[in-house]
């Protein structure tokens, strides 16, 4: 139970995926201009790691245990296509819940959280129920970047920011203070 | 004629439409690994090689290729490469593999590679696309380096692990820290800007006196 | 054959040949640097575990792999796939020295990995490594750079168990001088090695009935990647 929780923790503010391991990158930057979309996207990549982090356990264990140089282009394989066939089973069942979070979920399918979720969960050697709480901590750590970096963006834009720095200069330079204020949850679980 | 083009096609990247200051493409591994210059070094050479491989093939085979499955075609053809860079590097430099851990498999979900494929080697004969490939990987070499520099002279005092400062120096840790490579980038992002403004006035300020002067 | 019209709307069998072409060629050349380069990687990795067993465990020469199994240690040639493995070191006569036991727990930035060397019959560990860890450096990171901190584990008595206190304060022989700056990272490899201990302590023949040396060295069997 406690490694659960360190698992969780872990990956949701120590490790976060986006501050430390600069995971993600892509639509951290694009994507964060409005805190309605991020929240989104946030939550569509939640669902995507998770079914990442299942589907990274069983090949895992029944494949890749055989085969261990096939990893990455299983992966990226076993993972695009069932991040299609689901896109396809949420537009059938739920047409809401597929404008929500659908047009985010090929895109994210690229993103490299998720094969890097897929990657470290393996090289820490996680078994199911890490995994999946990893993913989840994983995924609401990325969301919760996504939300604080929209946040700031959101407020900065009314601000007087000289025309230089405007764009990604300094939306890295705000994602710089907010991995530096992350720094600060280091030691959260070793002091207990 | 022939050669000039080629050779335009190389020095684009590395400048005019560098991967990394110019497009803000490839950032994962940019950041990641650039805590110290032989990382970022590493890091750019594997992408070199994957990026220049999978050109190469992409663009030889383009006409065989059907459109409809192209991208999976290109995945498999780089994921293959990065197989490849992944073991060959585990097996001659295990120790640079530690470091560079888990982001050796990541350059996969590199979006500079998956997008020259798309926007370049499909569509230019093999020259060129290798030519393009090359100038690219030279790019985002070049941008791994100079921020990989940047960080290790700051934050540890030194450069491919040689001490430069005398035993005073306190380095500036936060810099090799994952802030610093936000920092580091977005201040050299600026840069890249500043020189761009400054550049379009200068020419502006050209063609205005071409004007005034015709 | 036109290549215009297979282009612009080709049949699905031809799609599914072209993914099944790219996909054999992809997987001979995967397993063919996997096969080219995997006697190199073992190499390096059981290099690499020899190295960090010798230096934990002063005036060993050889080692071997040794599981807990059916109530007692014994010595096997390749380990099971998530079986904890810890290595029994001799001398150059083949005479027993002491454990290395690998150990790993959570650290201040992210898990510490770590292997220490533990002599039975002193009950002292006598030499401490860490094999992978990503806490702060220049901070965090003297916990295996910081030559006097390594030190501190050459000669440390496990009864009752090891404590890390303030630097400059130690007074036992089972206390350890933190790191200033860094004692959540030091308690932390306290810690690892005292959980680690208490779970194999138990497991430990009587000092003097340690299994003894086989012919097969660890190195040579350990082919798992």
């Amino acid at each position: 139970m406690d490694n659960l929780l360190w698992i969780f923790v872990s990956a949701l503010l120590v490790n976060n995926f986006v501050l430390t391991y600069f995971l993600g990158l892509c639509p951290f930057l694009g994507v964060s201009n409005s805190l309605e979309t991020s929240a989104r996207l946030g939550l569509a990549t939640t669902f995507v790691m998770l079914v990442t982090a299942v589907c990274a356990w069983l090949l895992n264990t029944y494949v890749l245990v055989h085969a261990p140089y096939l990893r990455l282009i299983s992966f990226i394989v076993v993972i695009a296509s069932t991040v299609q066939f689901i896109e396809m089973l949420i537009k059938k069942l739920s047409p809401a819940l597929f404008r929500a979070m659908g047009i985010f979920l090929p895109l994210i399918t690229t993103n490299c959280a998720i094969l890097g979720l897929a990657i470290f969960a393996t090289n820490r050697g996680y078994g199911f129920w890490e995994g999946i709480i990893y993913a989840l901590g994983a995924g609401i750590g990325f969301t919760l970047a996504l939300v604080l970096l929209a946040g700031l963006r959101e407020e900065a834009e009314l601000s007087d920011v000289p025309a230089l720095l405007k764009g990604t200069a300094m939306n890295l330079i705000i994602a710089g203070i907010l991995s530096l204020a992350f720094m600060g949850f280091a030691g959260l679980f070793s002091t207990t | 004629m022939k050669q000039n083009v080629s050779r335009e096609e190389f020095l684009k990247g590395i400048w005019r439409d560098n991967p990394v200051f110019a497009q803000v493409l490839g950032m994962c591994p940019m950041l990641a690994v650039t805590n110290s210059a032989i990382n970022a070094v590493a890091m750019g050479m594997a992408t070199f090689f994957v990026l220049v491989g999978s050109s190469f093939l992409v663009s030889t085979f383009r006409h065989v290729i059907p459109k409809q499955v192209r991208i999976s075609c290109f995945i498999i053809i780089i994921a293959t490469f990065v197989t490849i860079a992944d073991y060959t590097l585990l097996a001659l430099v295990p120790g640079v593999h530690k470091e560079l851990g888990a982001f050796i498999p990541l350059i996969v979900a590199n979006c500079l590679i998956l997008g020259r494929q798309e926007a370049f080697a499909s569509r230019y004969p093999t020259k060129l696309a290798v030519m393009d490939a090359m100038g690219m990987a030279s790019g985002f070499l070049l941008a791994l380096f100079s921020l990989g520099a940047v960080r290790e002279i700051l934050g540890d005092g030194a450069l491919f692990g040689f001490k430069l400062f005398g035993e005073n120096f306190e380095p500036w840790v936060i810099m090799i820290l994952p802030p610093g490579g936000f920092l580091t980038l977005g201040v050299i992002l600026l840069f890249f800007n500043w020189f761009k403004t400054k550049k379009d006035e200068f020419l502006e300020d050209v063609a205005a006196a071409q004007r005034s002067e015709g | 054959m036109n290549a215009t019209a297979n282009t612009a709307n080709p049949s699905s069998l031809r799609l599914v040949l072209t993914l099944a072409i790219a996909g054999l060629l992809s997987g001979i050349a995967i397993i063919g640097i996997y096969e080219t380069t995997l006697p190199t990687i073992t190499a390096n990795k059981a290099r690499e575990l020899r190295e960090a067993v010798l230096k934990v465990l002063p005036g060993v020469t050889q080692m071997q792999a040794l599981v807990y199994r059916d109530g007692e240690l014994v010595v096997v040639a390749s380990p099971d796939k998530d079986e904890p493995v810890i290595y029994g070191g001799h001398d150059d006569q083949g005479a027993f020295v002491g454990y290395a036991v690998p150990a790993a727990g959570p650290g201040f930035q992210d898990t510490i990995a770590l292997l220490y060397g533990y002599r039975p019959g002193d009950r002292q560990v006598v030499g401490m490594e860490i094999l992978e860890s990503r806490e702060t450096p220049g901070l965090g990171d003297k916990i295996y750079k910081d030559a006097d901190f390594v030190a501190e584990f050459s000669a440390l008595l496990v009864d009752p168990e090891i404590v890390a206190v303030k630097k400059g304060t130690k007074t036992g022989d089972n206390q350890v001088d933190a790191i200033t700056g860094a004692t959540i990272s030091a308690k932390a490899v306290v810690r690892i090695i005292n959980e680690a201990h208490t779970e194999w302590s138990t497991r430990y023949p009587a000092p003097g009935s340690e299994p003894d040396l086989m012919d097969t060295e660890v190195e040579s069997s350990e082919a798992q990647p």
